[in-house]
């Protein structure tokens, strides 16, 4: 099985997440993560889906939902040709003799600081999922006491945009 | 540069600009919508898109109004609190509304009335448990991709997630099963999302499509205008094959020495049948019709060696078996025509044609893909054969004709008497089709009595045979034959019935007889859940756990078929002996004036043969119990 991150481009209706969520769980796909926002088209949203899946799955994945009449384009973004970032939160424990050890940690992986307590830090770091996994593994031994992570984000690489093609084929 | 890369070429094609499918004009019989839809690439509107000027009304009168454009004849409902002020404006209409006694009774309806026309078939209910009765036949239209639309009422907007009474949010229960659904809370939105809803149902892959609507966009104010645009920019089928990919199938076929034509009913929903002789007279090959695409190719055909499948003829389950390739058009590779799906026809190549790209590669990898419609690709491929045959010779198909040609000859479709003098169900059935002719229209429920229904009536047109293949609801066969008797009505409908599925929906009996829907019910009555019991015979020593229904031969006959018939205003017949079958057919041929109900008293000992049991290859085919036929015979 391999990772696969698929970006969803679809219209902005009620029940699209359902409708998207549903399909994975009829068909028995798994879903890795999943990103759902606003587009730059005014009744267009961008699903960002990571699902674990080998090559004919993959493309079944696809088929399907493909036949979901609000999807408009899907299009499958490699690590290669794509940028892909997670965002996390995360409650470290810090005080007065541990806070300065915990803010240099996050500096190296370019984190920033976003909450301070008397015994305690938010950070906030963007990164792909191995950056923040190492991130975590040097905070651990600080004590984390919570974790917000998004799902993965991606777009891909160079000036073409998804949503312009799949429009202007519309 | 972004590499964004599609993630499959055939179905990025799905999704970018195609030729929409001609809208199907409305008109009676299924022969002519063909025709038409050929001719004329419309509005993606259907019906005959008159010109309306905003017109202010309620969102009820919007509704009733936007069926009546689209050219909606005839509805099959039964109204309940939320789906009232749509039932005010209805009265009035030109459109014939059929209330029916059950809301399931209405979807079958709808699905058979599809079926015979292929037009859209319609059933209206009302919200909460009005709405979840439609859910079985929404499910079976979703299964054997019928064109149907559901519309339900919905409780009013304001109240929706507070349990109100009736409330049940049917777009969730049924966005499984349904090609696409639409809940309406702004009567505005009311003609361009039945003009879409009917666009989706019909075009394409055909299934049902939901339009749930809130009592409060029915009560309000709107204004109305037609045509209405249709706004659907994620839904664009493809229609026509992939010119490559065609010749590709061509080059296959020629150089094919052992090929098989395997049609679904993909076939006759796209009324490709004239197309499907063309190619099956160019290539010479063999023709299977599976459950769903019985009468899409003559039985009296030379060509046609049988249904494949579970209880499939020696000849086509060892056709697909033995084949170097399959001609795949509009079949799915379903479970039950596989059998175990790494064993099924080990040395075949694949060409599979079919207007859904999801099909493709879903159970059986296929060699050349071709995505759009039989009815397109069909004479495109014919085409290519007869220029690739010009090229390089027509292929010799002899030795495989004679290997077949033994096959259906030593292992025809039979019976054997049953042992306890009862009648045998199979001679009933074929009865019942050679009195009636090919003409006829043939609706079975599930079990025994459809397998027997699907082998023993010989079929030589599409659109005459009608069963429930994907689902396997029982039940279906006594509102489905209503429906197709109302888009038929010159045609004789026989709904062949089993005991048990009988007594799951016979209250549409009640529909028949009031509004003239002169069906004819055949109940192959052995007393028993058949099948079941079948299975009960063969895998569990006979232990008969829950199938005995006491309704047949020296039971306490609850309930008598023909009191009950007769109580719904139904002729009512009953027939106990062998001599006795074709007077009584001969007389309920002849009684057109009310429904018709045939108790026909048979044994319930008999089989369904040949059988594939469950679980293992297509290549253990047994013709009788423990009966294999003898391989030596090949070559």
């Amino acid at each position: 099985m391999t990772r696969h991150t698929l970006s969803v481009l679809v219209e902005d209706k009620p029940g699209v997440l359902t409708r998207v969520a549903s399909l994975f769980a009829r068909r028995a796909f798994n879903i890795n993560s999943l990103a759902v926002g606003p587009t730059e088209i005014p009744g267009m949203s961008r699903m960002t889906v990571v699902v674990d899946a080998d090559g004919d799955l993959i493309e079944q994945v696809t088929k399907q939902l493909n036949k979901l009449v609000n999807v408009i384009k899907i299009v499958e973004l490699t690590s290669e040709f794509s940028v892909q970032r997670d965002h996390i939160l995360v409650k470290v424990r810090a005080d007065a003799a541990t806070r300065l050890q915990v803010t240099q940690a996050a500096d190296l992986f370019r984190a920033a600081v976003v909450d301070v307590s008397t015994d305690s830090l938010v950070l906030e770091a963007t990164g792909t999922p191995e950056k923040l996994a190492a991130l975590l593994s040097v905070l651990e031994p600080f004590g984390i006491r919570e974790i917000v992570q998004s799902g993965t984000l991606a777009v891909g690489r160079g000036s073409r945009s998804m949503s312009d093609r799949a429009l202007r084929s519309a | 540069m972004s590499k964004g890369s599609p993630i499959s070429p055939s179905l990025m094609a799905a999704k970018s600009a195609g030729a929409q499918k001609a809208p199907e004009k409305v008109d009676r019989t299924a022969e002519s919508v063909a025709v038409d839809a050929a001719a004329a690439p419309l509005s993606p509107v259907l019906g005959p898109n008159n010109v309306v000027p905003p017109t202010v009304m309620t969102g009820s009168q919007a509704i009733v109004r936007s069926l009546e454009e689209l050219g909606v004849d005839d509805i099959f409902g039964l109204p309940g609190g939320a789906i009232l002020p749509t039932y005010d404006p209805l009265m009035a209409s030109s459109m014939n509304h059929i209330l029916v006694r059950h809301e399931q009774g209405a979807g079958h309806a709808a699905q058979g009335y599809a079926m015979v026309t292929g037009r859209v078939g319609v059933c209206i209910a009302t919200s909460g448990p009005g709405a979840t009765n439609l859910v079985t036949s929404i499910m079976d239209a979703h299964m054997d991709s019928v064109p149907m639309v559901a519309i339900t009422g919905q409780v009013a907007s304001g109240v929706i997630g507070t349990d109100a009474f009736q409330e049940a949010d049917i777009v969730g229960i049924t966005m499984p099963i349904t090609k696409h659904s639409f809940l309406v809370t702004d009567p505005n939105d009311i003609p361009h999302v039945m003009a879409e809803a009917f666009h989706l149902a019909s075009t394409g892959r055909p299934g049902p499509v939901l339009v749930d609507i809130a009592k409060d966009a029915q009560v309000g104010q709107m204004t109305f205008s037609w045509p209405p645009k249709i706004d659907l920019p994620g839904y664009r089928p493809v229609v026509r094959g992939h010119n490559k990919q065609v010749r590709e199938a061509a080059k296959l076929i020629a150089a094919s020495r052992k090929p098989v034509l395997y049609v679904g009913g993909g076939v006759v929903k796209a009324h490709a049948s004239a197309e499907l002789m063309e190619l099956a007279l160019a290539t010479g090959a063999p023709v299977v019709t599976t459950l769903m695409a019985r009468g899409a190719f003559p039985d009296s055909h030379p060509q046609h060696v049988g249904m494949p499948g579970m209880h499939g003829s020696v000849s086509a389950v060892t056709a697909l078996q033995q084949a170097d390739l399959l001609i795949t058009l509009g079949a799915r590779f379903d479970d039950r025509v596989t059998g175990v799906l790494k064993t099924f026809a080990p040395y075949a190549k694949v060409i599979h044609a079919d207007i859904d790209p999801a099909e493709i590669s879903k159970n059986r990898t296929a060699d050349v893909p071709i995505v759009g419609s039989v009815k397109e690709i069909i004479p495109e491929l014919t085409e290519a054969v007869k220029t690739q045959f010009e090229q390089s010779g027509t292929p010799d198909l002899g030795s495989w004709w004679a290997f077949l040609g033994n096959l259906r000859d030593t292992y025809p479709l039979g019976w054997t008497e049953p042992e306890d003098g009862l009648t045998a169900p199979q001679r009933v059935i074929s009865r019942i089709g050679e009195l009636t002719g090919p003409e006829g229209i043939y609706v079975a429920g599930v079990g025994q009595h459809q397998m027997w229904a699907a082998q023993f009536v010989k079929y030589e047109r599409p659109h005459a045979w009608l069963n429930s293949g994907g689902a396997g609801t029982m039940g279906y066969a006594v509102p489905a034959a209503m429906g197709a008797k109302v888009g038929a009505p010159d045609r004789v409908v026989w709904a062949i019935d089993g005991d048990g599925c009988f007594q799951m929906t016979n209250q549409e009996l009640a529909t028949c007889a009031i509004n003239n829907i002169p069906i004819k019910v055949a109940i192959i009555n052995n007393s028993s859940l058949g099948m079941v019991r079948q299975w009960q015979t063969l895998f569990y020593e006979g232990r008969y756990s829950n199938t005995d229904l006491n309704t047949g031969h020296d039971t306490v006959r609850i309930p008598d078929f023909v009191k009950l018939a007769d109580a719904y205003g139904c002729a009512a017949l009953r027939c106990e002996r062998d001599e006795d079958i074709d007077a009584t057919i001969q007389k309920a041929l002849e009684i057109n004036d009310r429904p018709v109900v045939i108790d026909f008293v048979v044994s319930p000992n008999s089989m369904v043969w040949p059988m594939v049991p469950s679980g293992v290859s297509n290549d253990q085919i047994q013709v009788a119990r423990n009966m294999t036929p003898v391989w030596e015979e090949e070559d």
